[in-house]
């Protein structure tokens, strides 16, 4: 029945020892050379990585500060990074800079929560029912393929210059990147496990609950991420047209004056605000998906 | 020995299981074809057959995940599944998949138990990611076991494990059920694990099941007792596996097969009724 794996007894049970010995009477082939294998730790460079990392983009200031310093850059090109900094001094300390953070943010906030409400609803009503993605999907799909920006001269006219069409704008952005990955997600859930809650006695709600919504969680984060992404961008759009506050509005009035400084100081402001946004949902993918086997964070 | 199931059914004799004419078909092509099926409570059966023979669809429609089906399908109302791979919510800590889908608002404590019950208790508020293979498919167990089913179907529940897991598993599926004392439908392709662990050994081909063997063995089983490999060898040649000895040239072809079926159908009035299950 079972076939025979056993060979024949060796001459004796410790074979390594044996080994050894064995191999110059092999003969023919003469024994390799051996290399010593070095650990990793001896061969790693003694400068740790984040110095490193941080060399480049210091390098590049200096070479930014010669330049002005040395007069290759004129202040109308571009503002020495000393200059930079005491102006954003400067527009802290007359309280204009963070009056516009704080304009600027609301604007993104609001934006976001609304585009999430109608992105995230209606990729709940085209993912969990046959007719509203009947319904829903094609006419987004459409949509969706409309530049956003292009439709700022509509905007105006339908909503006036005021804060409308800036809200309208973002929420706009920010909806269709949560639309596709939240309706993507749904449909991804596995079916295996759609399948094993029906055998658990899930109802209907039940199983959008505990299977689908959660399974979906991971792309719809991945579309917020998105979304925030667009969010800055949108707000600065629409920042550009009629604003009468926010950072957009500073740096309008900045190019009127040829203050490339402060020009500067905002995209600098831009850029740190992106950067917490993106940090706010890190952590909130840190805390609501550990249990991704994936998940590496922690 | 070998008898078929193609017999009267006596339909005052309790059922955890009775499927008649069973018909269910793939794009007009049936893999379930008039099939009739009787467990009865607190039965062990193993299903058997080669794969696409509609093992595995049959569970499927026990179930209750298949309802594309003609014929009469009679299952208890608790009933359970432990599937193949062990298809735990990855998003829930262990204990919470355990309880998911009790009725009402279930405590911790009802799933420590159960999973204290598969040697997991110490692992309830891990995450399924954490959990080893052999872990994870007794946690699919205890999440099974916690709703306390009349009948527990098992498909392949150890088809992934390695050699060393399977044995522990299959022990304790053993174990399980004498101390549950539920009708249990296990669908393997594992003849050996069939009859081990099972009253009655069921072979499935073409839409049917073609064959029927009583394992009669005390428990626990001796996979070295001669009686085993005897059962063993002649299912493996009902599953058309030839016996590695040369007397035995008598495999089973499909087409021996279908002639046992038409033969079973003539004699069926003759078969003998299925005596008492034996086992503690």
């Amino acid at each position: 029945m079972s076939i025979s794996h056993a060979p024949p007894p060796p001459p004796s049970p410790d074979i390594s020892g044996e080994a050894t010995e064995e191999i110059p009477e092999t003969g023919a082939v003469p024994p390799p050379e051996l290399v010593p294998l070095v650990p990793a730790s001896a061969r790693r460079a003694r400068v740790p990585r984040w110095l490193r990392r941080t060399t480049g983009p210091l390098l590049l200031l200096v070479l930014w500060h010669l330049l002005s310093v040395t007069g290759v850059l004129s202040d109308d090109v571009l503002a020495s990074p000393g200059t930079i900094a005491r102006v954003a001094g400067d527009l802290v300390e007359d309280g204009s800079l963070p009056s516009a953070m704080g304009v600027s943010v609301q604007r993104v906030a609001v934006g976001l929560l609304l585009g999430t409400l109608v992105g995230t609803g209606l990729a709940l009503v085209s993912g969990l029912f046959r007719i509203g993605e009947d319904l829903v999907d094609a006419s987004v799909q459409m949509l969706r393929t409309v530049p956003f920006v292009g439709l700022i001269p509509l905007f105006i006219i339908w909503f006036g210059i005021g804060e409308t069409p800036k809200l309208a704008l973002i929420t706009l952005g920010v909806s269709f990147p949560l639309y596709l990955n939240v309706y993507a997600g749904i449909r991804g859930v596995d079916t295996q496990l759609i399948e094993a809650g029906e055998s658990l006695g899930l109802s209907r709600w039940g199983l959008v609950r505990h299977v689908v919504l959660p399974g979906a969680l991971p792309g719809a984060l991945t579309g917020l991420r998105y979304s925030l992404g667009i969010a800055w961008l949108a707000l600065v759009f629409a920042e550009q047209i009629n604003a009468d506050a926010g950072i957009g509005f500073l740096m309008v009035q900045a190019r009127d004056f040829l203050r490339t400084d402060v020009i500067v100081v905002c995209l600098i402001v831009y850029a740190f605000l992106g950067l917490l946004a993106d940090l706010a949902v890190r952590t909130l993918e840190r805390l609501l998906l550990q249990w991704r086997p994936t998940f590496t964070g922690r | 020995m070998a008898t078929d199931v193609h017999r009267p059914v006596t339909s005052a004799a309790p059922a955890a299981v009775r499927v008649d004419g069973l018909i269910r078909a793939f794009d007009g092509r049936p893999v379930i074809d008039g099939l009739r099926l009787d467990v009865r409570p607190g039965e062990f059966v193993a299903l058997l057959g080669r794969s696409g023979c509609g093992k595995s669809t049959l569970l499927r429609v026990l179930a209750g995940l298949d309802r594309e089906i003609e014929g009469t399908v009679l299952v208890p109302r608790r009933k359970a599944v432990a599937f193949q791979a062990p298809r735990l919510m990855p998003w829930k800590r262990v204990w919470r998949n355990v309880v998911l889908g009790l009725d009402g608002k279930p405590e911790r404590a009802v799933a420590e138990r159960a999973l204290d019950e598969v040697g997991l208790g110490h692992r309830a508020r891990a995450w399924p990611k954490t959990l080893s293979g052999g872990e994870a498919q007794r946690a699919s167990l205890a999440r099974a076991l916690v709703r306390e089913p009349d009948l527990l179907l098992l498909d392949e529940p150890f088809g992934a494990l390695d050699a060393l897991t399977r044995v522990r598993a299959q022990r304790l599926v053993g174990e399980l059920w004498q101390r549950r004392g539920c009708a249990v439908l296990l669908v393997t392709h594992d003849v050996e694990e069939a009859v081990l662990l099972a009253d009655r050994v069921l072979v499935m081909d073409r839409g049917v099941i073609a064959h029927e063997q009583r394992v009669d063995l005390d428990r626990p089983r001796d996979i070295t007792d001669p009686r085993f490999a005897a059962l063993r060898a002649g299912l493996l040649e009902r599953l058309g596996v030839e016996a590695p000895t040369p007397a035995s040239a008598s495999a089973s072809t499909p087409a021996s097969a279908a002639a046992a079926t038409s033969a079973s159908t003539a004699a069926a009035s003759a078969a003998a009724t299925v005596p008492a299950r034996t086992a503690t």
